[in-house]
């Protein structure tokens, strides 16, 4: 079959599923939306249906981003605009398809959003809605929309043109497009993607590699596995096009293990490019031949990094090595190797299926496009989002993802994962890209995004991510295996109340010492969630180090947890609840915590009455209390 | 091992597949791996200790992770590890004696919207509080 042939086919089909006398129920079943219930939901479905002897068409699909909304379902109905409904749950399901798909009552009040034409009275649309109304899908563009295991909706909503479109070209002009793209590596460092195209297409030698990182090991991302997940057949194509450009023979896909589904979905789409001879040998009477490899990750956070990586694909110890030479002209078994993260294939694709100067409208002088972001936390719509480059970090947190929840302050923004940093309330109005991040101490990074808020302690973060990259060190740099220890040793003095005033400057330090030391850039940004914390928040680091306080009330061995004795009514929730036995007491008597026993878990505030409200955790405080349980209503202060 | 070339690009895949299948890394299948690939055991065990998925011991009949991804972090996951770890009377990384329960913690499943998680098996916990944890826990040491 010619492309063209293989296009009108799939065009038909999805043309036929959008003009069916059929309902249609779409459900997100990407890791997300099955994490909070989706596969129940989606069981429940089938049974209602069959039960009710309705002919309805059910299809998976991926993740719209809405990951607070979870699971959603989408209904339409012939010459009706599509419905979005959110928190569903299997119980729910029953009346839902009575009340809309027997009788025509849309349900607006279990309802997100509708989708596409038309409108329903009651339902905004969804597209308008705060959360979704900056975003600019590009990369994500097919997730959630389509099936992703069905690649004829990916071929009728433009899939594989851009790789037709490419091999019209010169593999030259292929990366001159990309180049006016001015699309920079997603998976943080922002490298020229054109640069590094023409750099492995011209280095020496036939045989040439091409490797698509999917090891998205930031705590807090999953922006690459959401694109696995929902639309693997738009990175499939921008490898198939940067392996015409380069002229690469072999492919790699290097994922993490820990994202089964991803790699299902992957087999699959693999399976279908090359049963439509997209991939193989003379691919589409081109010429071209290329075949792609899926190689599982064994956990090791190191390895997203691109040498540590290469030999980790050679089946060696995942240990960086010093370039250059750079993989582009010395890289896996020593060929010229291009390495690009997941979002850049995915964006390749829709680079060449439209144009490189449609991709360059979005974003700023020197950051094109949009960029993925995981966005969670302390925020209202935790979510993953596709905004233009150049967007605030204020519109982020607050008009997409609504602010912070319960009414508390917002803190810092945390970007760029376990390499990037903290930034301030100071710092809200900053465009997002990669000079303005980076000129903040922070990174782009593959795109975490994590808001904190008042009860969120800095010093406390600073030490976790680097207890995390500290742990994930693969020891071979003495800075980075040594330095990073010590850093974690002082963090955790201060954390635990034995900080001394010089602490600080040791750290700055180390930090900047860590950074020049190491040979890769896991121990070249490790130190910069300690450094931006000091940069910005040196008064949480002396309110430990000076007056053995955590601010935010989060370093276990600077807190206490008090029951106050004029609210206590005795109720013996917590006495019961407290799994160390550390709290006395009786019926109608004054509860006491034993400060000796308290393991500080929190549970007694947890499980406190709301209405009494008793139990407080303080900092750098004591509160007067009897020293044992005495009857209510006889406590006086001293 | 057919599946398998004799080859080192092979050795990751392959130690993967032994722990899919036996659990674990058992001293008498890294020899055998040895003896495939020709490569020694030493190697064997040197890239193998590398990698966090790799485990040398028999794993509990449960395994439970905690999530401490930040999102995790920031809401509380470091309460529930510490909950878990009091219940269990083990700490992170350690199998209760009866083997009934294996303690973990991952950074980062990957529903950040649900934190503080834990994974118990293939059972997703989300919003889990630290109170709640004796009484999930009940629910498995029942099972056999």
């Amino acid at each position: 079959m010619t492309f063209e042939q293989i296009q009108r086919n799939a065009i038909a089909e999805w043309e036929a599923l959008g003009k069916s006398k059929k309902p249609r129920i779409y459900v997100g079943t990407a890791t997300c939306g099955r994490l909070s219930g989706a596969l129940k939901v989606l069981d429940q479905i089938k049974a209602e249906l069959e039960q009710r002897n309705i002919d309805a068409e059910v299809i998976e699909v991926g993740c719209i981003g809405c990951c607070y909304a979870e699971p959603l379902v989408d209904i339409v109905k012939p010459g009706h605009p599509r419905i979005c409904y959110s928190n569903v749950t299997p119980e729910i399901i029953p009346r839902l398809i009575e009340d809309y798909i027997i009788n025509d009552n849309p349900r607006s009040d279990l309802a997100l959003g509708t989708i596409g034409d038309g409108s329903i009275d009651g339902i905004p649309k969804l597209f308008e809605l705060p959360m979704l109304k900056p975003q600019v899908r590009i990369a994500l563009r097919n997730c959630g929309y389509i099936d992703p295991e069905n690649s004829n909706h990916y071929i009728a909503n433009g899939g594989y043109s851009g790789l037709v479109r490419a091999l019209k070209m010169t593999p030259e002009e292929v990366i001159e497009e990309i180049g006016r793209s001015g699309l920079r590596g997603r998976g943080g460092a922002g490298f020229p993607t054109a640069t590094k195209w023409q750099a492995c297409r011209d280095a020496p030698g036939s045989e040439k590699y091409l490797i698509c990182n999917a090891d998205e090991g930031d705590p807090g991302a999953f922006m690459n596995r959401s694109l696995l997940e929902g639309d693997p057949h738009s990175v499939l194509e921008g490898m198939l096009i940067g392996a015409y450009a380069i002229g690469a023979t072999q492919g790699y896909i290097y994922v993490r293990a820990e994202y089964p589904l991803a790699v299902a979905r992957l087999r699959t789409a693999l399976k279908q490019a090359e049963d439509y001879g997209f991939l193989g040998d003379n691919i589409l009477g081109s010429g071209l031949s290329f075949c792609i490899e899926i190689e599982e990750g064994a956990g090791a956070f190191v390895c997203g990094e691109e040498t540590a990586m290469i030999r980790s694909l050679e089946g060696r110890r995942g240990w960086p090595y010093p370039r250059p030479p750079f993989p582009t002209t010395s890289g896996l078994w020593g060929k010229p190797t291009t390495i690009n993260n997941v979002e850049t294939w995915g964006d390749v694709s829709a680079i060449l299926q439209k144009t490189g100067e449609w991709f360059a409208g979005y974003g700023t002088e020197n950051s094109k496009g949009a960029k993925t972001f995981a966005l969670a936390g302390k925020v209202i719509r935790t979510g993953l989002i596709e905004v233009p480059m150049g967007i605030t970090l204020r519109q982020i947190v607050y008009d997409i993802g609504g602010g912070i929840p319960d009414g508390k302050d917002f803190k810092a923004v945390q970007t760029g994962g376990p390499s990037g940093g903290c930034l301030p309330t100071s710092i809200l109005d900053l465009p997002v890209d990669y000079e303005r991040l980076t000129a903040a101490g922070s990174m782009m990074g593959s795109g975490g995004m994590i808001v904190t808020d008042s009860d969120t302690c800095m010093v406390d973060l600073a030490k976790y991510f680097l207890s995390f990259t500290q742990a994930e060190s693969c020891g071979e740099c003495v800075m980075c295996r040594e330095g990073a220890m010590q850093m974690l040793e002082i963090l955790t003095d201060i954390t635990e109340g034995r900080g001394k005033p010089e602490d600080i400057d040791l750290l700055l330090e180390l930090g900047e010492a860590i950074k020049l030391g190491s040979l890769c850039a896991l121990g070249g940004s490790a130190p910069n969630p300690v450094l931006t914390t000091i940069k910005y928040f040196r008064e949480e680091y002396e309110a430990h180090i000076k007056e053995k306080r955590c601010p935010a009330r989060a370093c276990k061995n600077l807190i206490s947890f008090y029951i106050i004795p004029e609210k206590c009514e005795g109720c013996l929730i917590c006495l019961r609840k407290c799994p160390v036995n550390a709290i006395m007491g009786g019926k109608r008597m004054i509860h006491v915590i034993d400060q000796g026993k308290c393991d500080k878990c929190g549970i007694c505030l947890d499980v406190c009455p709301t209405k009494f409200d008793a139990v407080i955790k303080v900092s750098g405080e004591q509160l007067e209390t009897p020293e044992e349980p005495i009857p209510i209503g006889s406590w006086k202060k001293a | 091992m057919t599946q398998f070339t004799r080859s080192r690009g092979d050795l990751i895949p392959i130690l993967q597949k032994v722990q899919e299948v036996e659990g674990f890394l058992s001293p008498e299948a890294v020899a055998e791996i040895s003896r495939f690939l020709d490569i020694s055991e030493n190697d064997i065990y040197s890239v193998a200790s590398f990698y966090a998925q790799f485990r040398f011991t028999r794993p509990g009949e449960h395994t439970i992770k905690v999530c401490l991804g930040t999102a995790c972090h920031v809401r509380g996951g470091e309460r529930i590890l510490d909950s878990m770890e009091r219940e269990l009377k083990i700490k992170t990384g350690q199998v209760t004696d009866d083997f009934k329960f294996g303690l973990e913690r991952v950074a980062c499943v990957g529903c950040c919207a649900l934190a503080p998680v834990v994974v118990l098996d293939e059972d997703v916990y989300g919003k889990l509080e630290p109170v709640k944890v004796k009484d999930v826990l009940a629910l498995y040491k029942k099972r056999s």
